[in-house]
């Protein structure tokens, strides 16, 4: 890295994009945004922004990846050339495939795939900004876009990082965190039910140290969900207002 | 026995709807003696039955159902039918014709052709298999002429209204011929393209608006302006 170490911690305490080591990043979500998707849901966390289509449950192809017992789901992360600093090429890249199987694991204990067996659920998710924690709000994300398209779910998933950066305990990495600091825990679970659906380690934690982060970053999904929910609510409420207000 | 929601009120997924000695309706997902809403719905409590109407879903085929659907293949002696279900439908020579019939001497795309828009009747299905059309009822077969308007098949009931008083209203004010596919494809025949036009507004009044009360009202209301403003 030609870069040398920013300082991630001021004297304030406060982190290299102004926050303290508790807050998320600024997020914005929004569902329903592509016509032609079954279900859809846009994120944005900080300065990542994330799309995410759903089609299915659907007929599969090629037939024989079909399974006689449940619905195959299958999930794409793809990340936009223009979504890095340096252009990506669009080639699916040996990490993309990684983290399309662990975001497939993270969402899949919250669908009910036995009842829809020789199926597909596809999921498609472009990330068209990275700034960190692009596999937390590409699950998020997802999640949404599951549900806009009415495949029944136990519950949403919400994901969030937590981590350590300068010694600190932080929550929701970005980019520069996420390079310069010592360790990265993303977590992704279903907050009603309070099951963990996905939980990675990157760097050195001591174990007490990773109880901390693993609790922040379940603290950090809590609000996410919040928000998720409100969003796919919001609709509806809009167009009930709107009603509402054309009767008067 | 606790209820976490009032009646009609907007649930999403993961939502703790109730808890206690309840029974299972539909869009609900049970854990111990806690319900929670697995779609985004209005929450419903019928007689101790804990459920959820939908907002958003796709159609999963019921036996006894009349569907439309596009003819997307022809086989050696079927035709696979896309009826917007989670896997495609298979017509029957036999179901359409009501005879045997002999691959060798007869030709299928004679009958039906790909891109044919076809009314049927779910004839069996399981969610092991593919569902089974069949065309061997009156009111039943190809499309000949119409218009197509596709809504969320969890908007149907909607649409048809308590007692068919919704469609029965769309009828009586517009003199078109509706055709309602359970799959959330409605087809809509009228003697005047501005009759049709009407129809379809209407229907995508109901599809946008259906969770918002007094809807019937609303519809009746505007499809009068409507006309008011065509006379």
């Amino acid at each position: 890295m030609p870069h040398e170490k920013p300082r991630l911690i001021d004297e304030e305490g406060r982190r290299v994009d102004g926050r303290e080591p508790r807050d998320l990043r600024p997020i914005h979500i929004e569902v329903d945004v592509l016509a032609n998707a079954d279900g859809s849901a846009y994120v944005e966390q900080g300065n990542t922004k994330v799309l995410a289509a759903v089609y299915g449950p659907r007929e599969i192809h090629p037939r024989h990846l079909g399974l006689p017992d449940r619905a195959v789901l299958r999930c794409r992360y793809h990340m936009a050339p223009f979504s890095v600093e340096h252009r990506k090429s669009p080639a699916p890249s040996r990490r993309e495939i990684e983290l399309s199987k662990v975001i497939r694991e993270a969402l899949e204990p919250a669908l009910f795939l036995e009842q829809y067996p020789r199926t597909a659920i596809d999921v498609f998710i472009e990330v068209l900004q990275a700034d960190g924690g692009t596999r937390c709000a590409s699950i998020t994300a997802a999640s949404l876009a599951l549900a806009d398209a009415g495949i029944p779910m136990r519950d949403l998933v919400a994901a969030c990082a937590a981590g350590k950066v300068d010694g600190v305990i932080v929550l929701d990495l970005n980019d520069t965190e996420d390079k310069y600091g010592e360790a990265d825990v993303p977590l992704a679970m279903m907050p009603g039910l309070g099951r963990i659906t996905l939980l990675q380690m990157d760097g050195v934690l001591t174990p007490e140290e990773l109880v901390a982060c693993v609790k922040l970053a379940m603290e950090g999904c809590r609000k996410i969900y919040a928000v998720q929910k409100e969003a796919l609510r919001e609709r509806f409420i809009r167009i009930k207002r709107e009603v509402e207000a054309e009767e008067e | 026995m606790t209820i976490f929601f009032n009646r009609r009120e907007l649930v999403v997924p993961g939502d703790l709807l109730a808890e206690g000695d309840y029974e299972l309706g539909d869009n609900v997902y049970r854990e111990g003696n806690r319900f929670y809403a697995t779609r985004v719905g209005l929450f419903e409590m019928k007689d101790n039955k804990v459920s959820v109407i939908a907002l958003n879903a796709f159609y999963v085929p019921k036996v006894g159902d009349v569907v439309i659907g596009d003819v997307v293949d022809v086989g050696v002696s079927s035709w696979a039918v896309d009826i917007r279900a989670p896997r495609l439908a298979i017509l029957r020579a036999v179901d359409a014709f009501g005879r045997p019939f002999k691959p060798d001497k007869e030709e299928l795309t004679r009958f039906l052709a790909v891109g044919d828009t076809i009314v049927a009747k779910v004839k069996a299905y399981d969610r092991t298999m593919n569902p089974l059309l069949t065309i061997r009822e009156p009111g039943l077969g190809k499309i000949t002429k119409g218009r197509l308007v596709r809504i969320t098949p969890s908007k149907v009931p909607r649409l048809i209204g308590k007692k068919g008083s919704m469609i029965s209203m769309l009828k009586r004010e517009t003199g078109c011929h509706i055709l309602i596919g359970m799959n959330g494809v409605v087809l809509v025949r009228g003697k005047k393209p501005e009759d049709e036009e009407l129809v379809i507004e209407a229907i995508r009044k109901i599809e946008r608006e259906s969770h918002v009360e007094g809807l019937t009202d609303r519809v009746t209301r505007m499809i009068r302006r409507m006309k008011g403003l065509a006379a």
